[in-house]
């Protein structure tokens, strides 16, 4: 390790706070209208296109990317402010949040100008979903063992094979896939894999549900036999699409989005431990107030550091690891401070019901951009010991 | 952090790295390295860095005393550095000149309070006083009829009962009874009784933050060297992940002190986002004090256990340190209770208002 860790201070500048009263006036008039039902996105789908539209609307979709694609040209950390009060007020994204955080960014960086001009202002409009194209049944942490194939034809690829744990496939528009176009070498195990735009809505894909033990359909299996992928669909390196992974990586690992995924637990358990909690209580709260906030500002710190152009790997894990670990063990401990609480169920029915959902997909939430384990790999090489 | 900060941060590094080096100060036999690095500090303005200028200090700014705090806890130093900046800071906003020498703050525990009686004598004892054994001065916090007083104290003139305290660097419990203070100077409006413990809260978490920086790093180090097995330990997948862990733990306290410092030196005040901010850093830093010693330790084996190893200079302060001005239940509780006054829907704004 050259140097020591740093987190600078890093304050929302004012125009970023700003937009935040925007945010949370829109978030109230969809609230007050039934524009959507907090609830229900916990608890039964974040999915909604409708709201997605109207995000799109605003502006708040793709806002940092180029005004010629549909952008809005604003800074990442405007964006980090969108994206804590949508997934505070527990509002439902799914339908654009994945092309908004990192489909987009990899076609504005890769893709051939006809395809940014078609797709990116769809996404900034809400109109266009994507889902990720990775894990395969044999391939998940281990990225660099997808097998699905891509093989030269006449004027582009033929793709076959089946990619798995694809969240939201059947309900995506397009998808960013990793296909094999060669073997790995001796030298490079990663080499040979390529990135490819692929249109879901057609012939030689077969998507199939896979329900998850929160008996959501969000998984998917998706079989592909001999599709044809044209060429122009290539998006960067043929073979080389692990040089185009690492630097994303930090964008995709130190959003807000990586330790409030169960922040509802955290309100409810406040709401139910009462105005005057006894010192057990009180300290509970208090030493999780402490662990929240600090992840907060160690994930504004990097978001800081991409703003300005660094390339905070490092220290982009170490949000990821540490957050995810806050996120996984926080149901156990809401539980443990809330078992004094007065049983009469009505004072606790709210915090029961998402205290048992958030139990149930903690499980999920290290595996999500990168395993603990991963992480942990990857912040031994920053730390100069691999 | 901002050039001049910078600049300072040098400065201080090279005088630990000339006159404070872990490895000779546990080597060295007597106490003949304290003299010549105490009056390198003295003489570069290091030690009264918060006193204004007019008061014979060196008038630097909040961030940069906390700057200073935290090269002092890289350095693991065993001298009265942070105890003398919140003394000289105390001093300071009360308008009381600052003397020349070691000095030391009281109270450091939450629970732990001082009055000033109406014939101008101090009543009460403090617990767990650092360095109050070593020091000559004692700038307390004193309160008559409600209204809190800055006094400055000689050390000779009270009752000291030494203690060494988990680093050795002296917790000392002490008797203020009858004791006449050479100074007496009421808290300015817009400072409350808890201005101390935030303040001293405040420089323990950045002293933690360095130290962890620095066990790290030299964890990191000797795990690359220490061979077992047949192979460099750094390349056992569980020592990584132990490391890994320990570089998160370093993360959070440094990003938690640096944003406690960063609010006091922004807004110039202790009212409740400072409180928010340093209740925050003094948990966090405290968790990770006695998480990131741990897997130190884990990293070293039995060689980190030994006297003659410098492990435990870090180790032993970063325990040490935990208990200052607060430990992280005392201020979980104050923190949970604010909390819970303003009340669920209230947390989120609170979030992010920082």
């Amino acid at each position: 390790m050259s140097q020591a860790i740093q987190f600078d201070p890093i304050r929302l500048p004012p125009e970023a706070e700003e937009l935040r009263i925007e945010v949370r006036a829109f978030l109230a008039e969809e609230l007050a209208n039934g524009g959507f039902d907090p609830r229900s996105t916990i608890l039964t789908s974040a999915f909604d296109k409708e709201f997605s539209k109207r995000v799109g609307a605003k502006g708040w979709i793709g806002m940092t990317w180029p005004k010629k694609y549909g952008g809005q040209e604003r800074s990442f950390l405007e964006r980090y402010v969108v994206t804590e009060e949508f997934r505070v007020a527990n509002a439902p994204t799914a339908a654009h949040f994945t092309a908004d955080r990192q489909s987009g960014p990899v076609l504005l960086k890769y893709a051939p100008e006809h395809i940014k001009q078609e797709v990116l202002p769809a996404i900034t409009r809400g109109e266009c979903t994507f889902c990720i194209g990775m894990s395969e049944p044999n391939s998940g942490s281990d990225l660099f063992a997808a097998s699905t194939r891509a093989t030269p034809t006449e004027g582009g690829y033929l793709i076959n094979g089946t990619k798995l744990w694809t969240s939201n496939a059947h309900q995506s528009d397009f998808m960013i896939g990793l296909f094999r176009t060669s073997p790995p070498t001796k030298e490079n195990r990663r080499h040979g894999l390529t990135q490819f735009l692929v249109r879901l809505k057609q012939p030689g894909i077969t998507i199939n549900p896979v329900r998850n033990m929160a008996h959501k359909h969000e998984f998917n299996e998706v079989v592909f036999e001999d599709l044809f992928i044209p060429e122009d669909h290539i998006l960067g390196e043929v073979d080389g699409a692990w040089k185009q992974a690492t630097s994303e990586l930090a964008y995709e690992r130190s959003g807000p989005e990586r330790f409030l995924e169960t922040y509802y637990v955290l309100t409810e358990l406040v709401r139910v431990l009462g105005d005057k909690p006894d010192p057990r209580a009180a300290e509970g709260i208090g030493r999780l107030v402490a662990q929240v906030h600090t992840l907060r500002r160690m994930s504004v710190s990097v978001n800081g550091m991409l703003q300005a152009g660094k390339e905070p790997v490092l220290e982009g894990s170490i949000v990821k690891d540490v957050g995810t670990i806050w996120e996984q063990t926080l149901p156990d401990k809401a539980r443990s401070l809330s078992a004094f609480v007065d049983a009469e169920p009505s004072n606790r029915a709210t915090f029961d019901e998402v205290l048992q959902y958030a139990t149930t997909i903690a499980p999920k939430l290290t595996i999500q951009g990168g395993t603990t384990e991963v992480l942990r790999g990857i912040i031994a090489r920053g730390l100069g010991l691999r | 952090m901002s050039e001049a900060d910078a600049l300072l941060v040098d400065a201080t590094t090279r005088i630990f790295q000339d006159l404070c080096d872990p490895q000779t100060v546990n080597a060295a036999t007597d106490a003949a390295w304290k003299a010549p690095l105490w009056q390198a500090l003295e003489e570069s303005g290091l030690t009264l860095a918060w006193v204004p200028e007019e008061q014979g200090g060196a008038g630097a700014s909040l961030a940069d005393g906390f700057a200073i705090a935290g090269v002092s806890g890289r350095f693991a130093v065993p001298l009265p550095l942070g105890e003398t900046l919140l003394a000289g800071w105390l001093l300071g906003v009360a308008g009381l000149d600052s003397p020349t020498g070691a000095m030391t703050v009281a109270p450091s525990r939450p629970r732990d309070r001082l009055t000033l009686t109406s014939e101008g004598t101090l009543q009460g004892r403090a617990l767990g006083i650092p360095f109050a054994g070593s020091v000559e001065t004692i700038v307390a916090l004193a309160s008559q009829d409600g209204a809190n007083h800055v006094v400055h104290i000689a050390a000779k003139d009270c009752v000291i009962q030494s203690a060494p305290g988990l680093s050795g660097d002296g917790r000392d419990a002490v008797t203020f009874d009858g004791v006449v203070p050479l100074a007496i100077a009421p808290l300015p409006d817009g400072l409350g009784e808890n201005c101390l413990s935030l303040m001293g809260a405040a420089v323990r978490a950045a002293q933690i933050g360095g130290a962890l920086q620095e066990i790290l790093t030299m964890a990191s180090e000797y795990a690359q060297e220490r061979v077992a097995f047949e192979k460099p330990i750094a390349k056992f997948q569980a020592v990584q992940h132990n490391l890994a862990r320990l570089a998160g733990e370093t993360a959070a306290a440094v990003a938690a002190a640096s944003s406690a410092a960063d609010t006091i030196h922004t807004i110039q005040g202790l009212g409740d986002a400072a409180f928010f901010e340093v209740a925050a850093a003094k948990i966090r830093a405290g968790e990770a004090a006695g998480e990131g010693a741990a897997i130190a330790h884990q990293v070293y084996g039995a060689i980190g256990f030994t006297e003659e190893h410098i492990l435990h200079r870090f180790t032993q302060r970063l325990w040490a340190w935990r208990d200052d001005f607060g430990n992280e239940s005392e201020w979980a509780v104050q923190l949970g209770e604010f909390v819970a006054d303003g009340g669920a829907d209230e947390l989120w704004p609170l979030l992010a208002s920082r």
